[in-house]
């Protein structure tokens, strides 16, 4: 099993948040990964993402160039990575934010997630990020939702506990979402 | 983070930091720089925890001079910073070197030359491996390539600068700090029993008064004092380390180190899965370079390519160590540019010998 | 008159056992030598020989290791301050001093002494003040004279294009964490009873946990003043002591000793 995805979006979309989320599901199953931030003056303002890599063999780079899966949260990400994506690759675009018409559909396995909607209608847009994952979890089939749920203590500390319930049932509307679709 | 947690994902740069813990680090001197700062963030809580200290220094010069001066006591004790810190810091480590001194420094190298980027890079192999700072003397060079031996490493570095009583360095990159992986948090934190230490000062109680200097003016001094040291890096050549992947059946043997030496890897098993028989060496140690293996491959008669992260540096030493059978190629991705394995098959395949011959 | 010599002995003086037995490199009228003998002195009354670490640094001074018999590591030019601030850290229990000269004080390592002292690091500092390089030559110094004459101001020190120069002891004792700046001389008998007196204060801070305590001794250099160890002496008393008054100039103790 080898899989690899790069998260992009705007900085404050909770791209980093959820590739942490995904390296500690993976670790948490056993699996080996890597999380690799874009750091510094990229995080402040303009856009922000990471690359994670799971799989059940020793990983060699933590840097891909044409990763085998993406999350887009923004319109800029998909106009820098949607290129690269090798050709039946997986591409979750959050399309409450980036226009459906420039996503490539042949090439690509695409799938189109009004995540913003999704969230709000759950209180919180902030939680599109989960509802991103989820989706993408569904789509790869390569982790199951349960140890991304389960992994949400890790990356929530003590204090923002109570905010664990309402991300899992996120997770859980994106994954269901890319089911009915 | 808790102690023996054995699922703890962190970056290397934590992972650096906790190896200094579970090695007994004693006082740990920080000054703030990118791509670096989560080593004094961390310490500042966890070696105080333990009992150690910890000082915020004014500069990476007077950091190094504190690790110099806390080393004089025969403690274990750590300094970090990034390329042009290091630099700052070169000053401390010769007069450390001069008076065998068993500091550790953490250098996690950015793009240079001068304020450069903050972006990974591999350009201060030499700075590194060549002792950096003025004289003839070399630092024990570590490279770690994951956040394990980012971990294991800084407490091997730890164990060596004391058998050696001299600094040693260990190397990472900007890729390395900042990318999380899962650690085994295994060791737990060293007892020191103080043996060892007869040359450490701690006040001339009932014994001779001991001083460690690095100056030696009466006729001929200095150089036995080289001389000394100098013998003292040939037999540090028993600590040279390396990882060889797939070389046994490989017509190519692709040299790379710390991050630049994993992404090496992904390259070569993509080329494996085209039948390429290409493999990876990596020296973990940088100094002493691990030339014996390559030696020995290269008198298999098998090719080489050198990559780095960098304008070629440590190809000097593999074409060293390989001049009796064979030369080695070099591709470099230079610093402001991030190495991924896909760009790095296209000059492995060219370097191929059936193509390249 | 044979009679009257044959008293029975009595020792009034003695070298403490921490000074070393040995000529000192240092040339005819330096006041190195008498601030060693100080040093030992007051180690030697406050009973902390054998828990002293020295920490030398670069210039005449460097020797220190010959002649007093302590436990001493060298450190790079200007960074006496940084290396001894890793040694109290690492070792608390040591006595811990610095000895600099004014070129490395206050020139290179100026970064280092700053921030010790306003760490408030529990060691003493001991600063000699030539108001030249002495083991390079007697170049200009951040403690030379305007006017003064040096291998490097030949027309002697500009106060327009070199400054004027610094008065450290004042500079220290303007710190907040400082616990004690004094500046002394050893031109004469007195001076050097009065400087014997401070620098003992200096060290018994750090004994009783006080923090960081600083002692300036202003020092003759007839070799680079071109002068004769007379005519050194004299200028020490006049014209530095005008500009460098001696004093204690903070004591967060304020009992004046």
């Amino acid at each position: 099993m080898y899989q690899d995805v790069i998260i992009a979006g705007f900085g404050g979309q909770g791209v980093m948040l959820i590739g942490n989320l995904l390296a500690y599901a993976a670790m948490d199953q056993g699996l080996e990964c890597t999380f690799m931030p874009v750091y510094g003056v990229e995080m402040r303002g303009g856009t922000a993402n990471c690359t994670v890599v799971l799989s059940d063999e020793e990983i060699g780079s933590p840097i891909v160039y044409s990763p085998k899966s993406l999350i887009v949260m923004n319109q800029p990400s998909v106009d820098k990575f949607q290129p690269r994506l090798a050709i039946g690759g997986v591409l979750v675009a959050n399309t409450s934010i980036i226009d459906p018409g420039i996503l490539e559909q042949k090439r690509l396995r695409t799938f189109s997630v009004p995540a913003n909607s999704i969230a709000d209608k759950l209180g919180t847009a902030k939680m599109a990020n989960m509802v991103m994952l989820g989706a993408w979890l569904e789509a790869t089939g390569c982790l199951a939702l349960e140890s991304a749920q389960g992994a949400l203590d890790r990356v929530f500390s003590k204090q923002n506990s109570r905010l664990i319930p309402l991300n899992e049932k996120a997770l859980k509307q994106g994954a269901e979402y890319v089911r009915g679709v | 983070m808790k102690k023996n947690d054995t699922n703890l994902l962190v970056k290397g740069n934590e992972a650096i930091a906790l190896g200094a813990v579970a090695a007994g680090c004693e006082c740990y001197f920080a000054y703030p720089i990118t791509p670096q700062s989560e080593i004094p963030e961390l310490l500042s809580e966890s070696l105080v925890e333990v009992g150690g200290t910890f000082v915020q220094a004014e500069s990476e010069i007077a950091a190094a001079n504190m690790l110099l001066g806390a080393t004089a006591c025969g403690k274990r004790a750590m300094t970090s910073s990034s390329s042009p810190g290091i630099a700052l810091k070169q000053e401390a480590i010769s007069y450390m070197a001069g008076s065998q001194l068993p500091g550790v420094i953490v250098n996690i190298c950015r793009g240079g030359p001068g304020l450069g980027s903050i972006d990974p890079s591999q350009g201060d192999y030499y700075q590194t491996t060549r002792g950096g700072g003025h004289g003839d003397y070399r630092t024990l060079t570590l490279a770690p390539a994951s956040c394990q031996e980012a971990y294991d490493l800084t407490i091997r570095a730890f164990d060596l600068a004391f058998l050696y009583r001299n600094p040693v360095v260990v190397l990472g990159d900007a890729i390395l700090g900042q990318m999380k992986e899962p650690i085994k948090n295994w060791k737990e934190r060293v007892v020191l029993d103080g043996k060892g230490l007869d040359w450490s000062l701690s006040g001339a109680r009932n014994r001779e008064p001991r001083l460690l200097k690095s100056l030696y003016l009466s006729d001929g001094a200095l150089a036995g004092h080289n001389r000394k040291l100098q013998e003292k890096y040939q037999a540090m050549r028993k600590e040279c380390d390396w990882e060889e992947y797939r070389t046994q059946d490989a017509e190519l043997i692709v040299v790379a180190f710390g991050s630049m030496g994993r992404i090496a890897k992904s390259a070569v098993r993509k080329l494996r899965e085209k039948n390429e028989k290409v493999g990876l060496f990596r020296p973990i140690s940088l100094y002493p370079f691990p030339e014996a293996p390559l030696d020995r491959l290269a008198a298999q008669g098998k090719g080489f390519l050198t990559l780095e992260n960098n304008a070629g540096q440590m190809v000097d030493d593999v074409r060293l160590a390989i001049r009796r059978h064979a030369d080695s190629g070099l591709h470099c991705v230079l610093p402001g540019h991030l190495a991924n394995p896909d760009d790095l098959l296209g000059p492995i395949e060219e370097a191929m010998p059936a193509k390249a011959g | 008159m044979t009679q009257a010599i044959q008293t029975e002995e009595k020792q009034v003086f003695r070298l403490p056992d921490v000074l070393a037995d040995t000529a000192t490199h240092f040339c005819p009228g330096c006041h190195h030598g008498i601030v060693h003998r100080l040093l030992a002195d007051v180690l030697d009354q406050l009973g902390v020989v054998q828990d002293t670490i020295c920490v030398a640094s670069v210039g005449c001074s460097v020797f220190i290791y010959n002649y007093l018999l302590l436990d001493t590591v060298e450190s790079p030019h200007g960074r006496a301050a940084a290396v001894a601030t890793g040694v109290k850290r690492a070792n608390p229990e040591n006595v811990v001093f610095t000895y600099q000269g004014d070129g490395d004080l206050a020139a290179i390592g100026l970064s280092e002494i700053m921030y010790a002292a306003n760490r408030g690091e529990n060691m003493t500092v001991v600063f000699v003040n030539n108001t030249v390089y002495g083991m390079t030559g007697g170049q200009l110094a951040p403690t030379t004279m305007v006017g003064q004459k040096t291998t490097t101001s030949q027309q002697g020190r500009s106060f327009e294009t070199d400054g004027a120069p610094l008065k450290m002891t004042e500079i220290i004792a303007g710190l907040p964490g400082v616990y004690f700046s004094a500046r002394v001389a050893v031109n004469n008998v007195k001076n050097i009873k009065k400087a014997g007196k401070i620098l003992k204060k200096g060290f018994a801070n750090q004994v009783q946990h006080k923090g960081f305590s600083f002692v300036e001794f202003l020092a003759a250099c007839p070799t680079n003043w071109r002068m004769t160890p007379v005519e050194a002496n004299e200028r020490v008393g006049g014209e530095m002591i005008d500009y460098f008054p001696l004093g204690i100039f903070k004591d967060n103790d304020n009992d004046g000793l």
